[in-house]
């Protein structure tokens, strides 16, 4: 039988030539561009200047290291509570199925939205939560006009928001956990507790793994939630390497702001790769 | 023994379900009850019913700025329906021969492809592309973007579906001097139902709630859709949360409706690929 004639190259071109011309393309010539002082029109190569000022004006750094904050943050404590969750609705209660689509439906709301509603709830006089706190004699805080805490609220909110992620991920590796393993853990008078660190959290490393990848990826990314809460502020507290893309690109430094998306590229290769990576390999030695 | 066991099963299913409903069920709650205050009372932000339901809010959003939320709806309804149906044809076709044929050409695009689903998108240098091929700013372009932006998870989805379809199915209809399009179209893609139906819902969420890709793509008020709407009304209703809230449900309802009517499809959609590892 000939693959080739079944099976024309034909069909896979319009999805590729699409993917190319508008997603490869760009970021090939990304590279490039970061290098000069451009304004869509004339390019000036101008060298590492870009990159020089990117890690020395400390407006900008800032957004380098909050990035890397807000990822290692939102990916972390999704990856902890996600499988905490889905281990309590893979056990026997009778609700699983609503709690997850309650955990789950926030996923579905856009950011701006879920940035909108939790501007409200975390207002430093009057949201629901310091109203709440105020029950106890905690004086109002100012979740998101406090520099020191302003990227951890966001990173709540974000955790709030694409936690339903990590859980179905998580109930789908633990359900394919092969239950004679339980049973035999049973036999041998291991506790609840026991059998899940010693089987479900080792044999849903494929669950985890792609957890820790979309999450991380995603945290670095990340601009909608951020942009919609605080547009980086105050001043630059929470300003990250995607509000800056955007900050450059409105102030008219081309250059400048796609060096910021350069940068991002080569976080990602260079910290989720390896990450993925890293942790396949300690899988192995399991 | 027993009935201790099923009492704890019982508190472990009210805490839980307390625990999400006071997590994630209160702030929708909140929205909800403060869109339909009127302004001063909303403004509070209280938990509170609304001393007189004011459903009239909802209509205030729509006709506000001359039916602006209208026209944004529209909008959007545009570009995700575009995106959507391109993405069908395009990740149909390319995942169906990625997943049949197995050569050097098909597994480096297969690699490739799959580059998108790491990477952020190149802001600028797109819009130079966009202006070089001279469809910058236009709703032709956005939804091209959006197929490029989603194409790498739908030809995932598709070629995964494709492992379970039998290749007999081709062989014999290709013996039968079938054209390898009608092969496709009459024989294959009816089969890719199930899966084209998560593609449509998952596109259509990701699509619909896009804010990035059109604020940077397709500025100007006329283009604006739901989300950058939304995003507007922060600053132009920041002392009417009533309206603000209202658009925010107008914008949560859809989202709902799918949700209920597709739940598991969109949950399979969402966790397929991840655990294979």
């Amino acid at each position: 039988m000939n693959k080739r004639k079944i099976y024309p190259l034909a069909f896979v071109w319009p999805a590729v030539i699409i993917f190319v011309v508008l997603f490869i393309v760009p970021t090939v010539i990304s590279f490039y561009f970061s290098f000069t002082v451009w304004d869509l029109k004339d390019a000036v190569w101008c060298g590492l200047d870009n990159y020089k000022m990117f890690f020395s004006e400390s407006s900008l750094s800032t957004s380098v290291i909050n990035t890397i904050i807000y990822a290692v943050f939102t990916c972390g404590l999704k990856v902890i509570l996600g499988f905490f969750i889905a281990v309590f609705l893979t056990s026997n209660i009778a609700t699983k199925t609503f709690i997850r689509s309650v955990v789950f439906f926030p996923t579905l709301i856009s950011s701006v939205a879920v940035g909108i509603m939790f501007k409200a709830i975390l207002h430093p006089t009057k949201g629901i939560i310091n109203v709440f706190l105020s029950l106890f004699g905690i004086g109002s805080i100012d979740w998101l006009g406090n520099t020191k805490l302003a990227l951890g609220s966001i990173i709540a909110v974000d955790v709030w928001k694409g936690l339903g992620i990590a859980v179905v991920i998580f109930i789908a590796g633990i359900q394919s956990i092969d239950k004679t393993y339980y049973e035999s853990a049973t036999i041998d008078g291991a506790s609840k507790i026991k059998s899940i660190f010693y089987i479900t959290a080792p044999l849903s490393r494929a669950a985890r793994n792609s957890v820790i990848t979309l999450a991380f990826i995603g945290g670095i990314r990340s601009f909608d939630l951020i942009w919609a809460m605080t547009k980086g502020g105050p001043g630059y507290a929470t300003d990250v390497i995607a509000s800056t893309v955007y900050k450059q690109y409105s102030s008219g430094y081309y250059g400048l702001s796609t060096a910021g998306n350069v940068i991002m590229l080569l976080m990602v290769m260079f910290l989720a790769f390896p990450l993925q990576k890293f942790i396949n390999r300690g899988g192995d030695l399991q | 023994m027993k009935r201790k066991h099923n009492f704890k099963r019982l508190a472990a299913d009210i805490i839980g379900v307390a625990m999400a409903l006071i997590i994630f069920g209160i702030p929708f709650v909140f929205i909800l009850l403060n869109s339909l205050k009127d302004r001063l009372e909303s403004n509070r932000l209280a938990m509170s019913l609304p001393t007189v339901f004011h459903f009239e809010n909802y209509l205030t959003v729509l006709e506000n700025n001359n039916y602006q939320l209208v026209t944004a709806f529209k909008n959007s309804i545009i570009m995700t329906i575009g995106a959507v149906i391109v993405l069908i044809i395009t990740g149909s076709m390319a995942g169906y021969v990625l997943q049949r044929r197995k050569d050097r050409i098909t597994k480096f695009l297969s690699k490739l492809v799959l580059i998108g689903l790491m990477i952020p998108t190149a802001i600028l240098p797109t819009i130079w592309v966009l202006q070089k091929l001279g469809i910058y700013k236009t709703m032709f372009s956005i939804i091209l973007l959006q197929t490029a932006l989603n194409i790498s998870f739908t030809i995932m989805l598709y070629q995964n579906f494709m492992e379970t379809i039998p290749v007999e199915l081709e062989e014999a209809g290709f013996m039968d001097g079938a054209s390898t399009m009608k092969l496709f179209a009459y024989i294959i893609f009816p089969l890719l139902k199930p899966v084209t139906a998560t593609v449509v819902i998952i596109n259509a969420i990701s699509v619909f709630n896009d804010f990035t890709t059109p604020l940077y793509f397709f500025p100007g008020s006329e283009n604006a859709t739901v989300q950058l709407t939304l995003y507007n009304y922060i600053g132009q209703f920041a002392n009417s949360y009533n309206l603000l809230f209202a658009d925010v449900i107008v914008i949560v309802i859809p989202m709902l409706i799918l949700f209920l009517i597709f739940n598991n499809r969109i949950v399979d959609g969402m966790t397929a690929g991840s655990v294979k590892g």
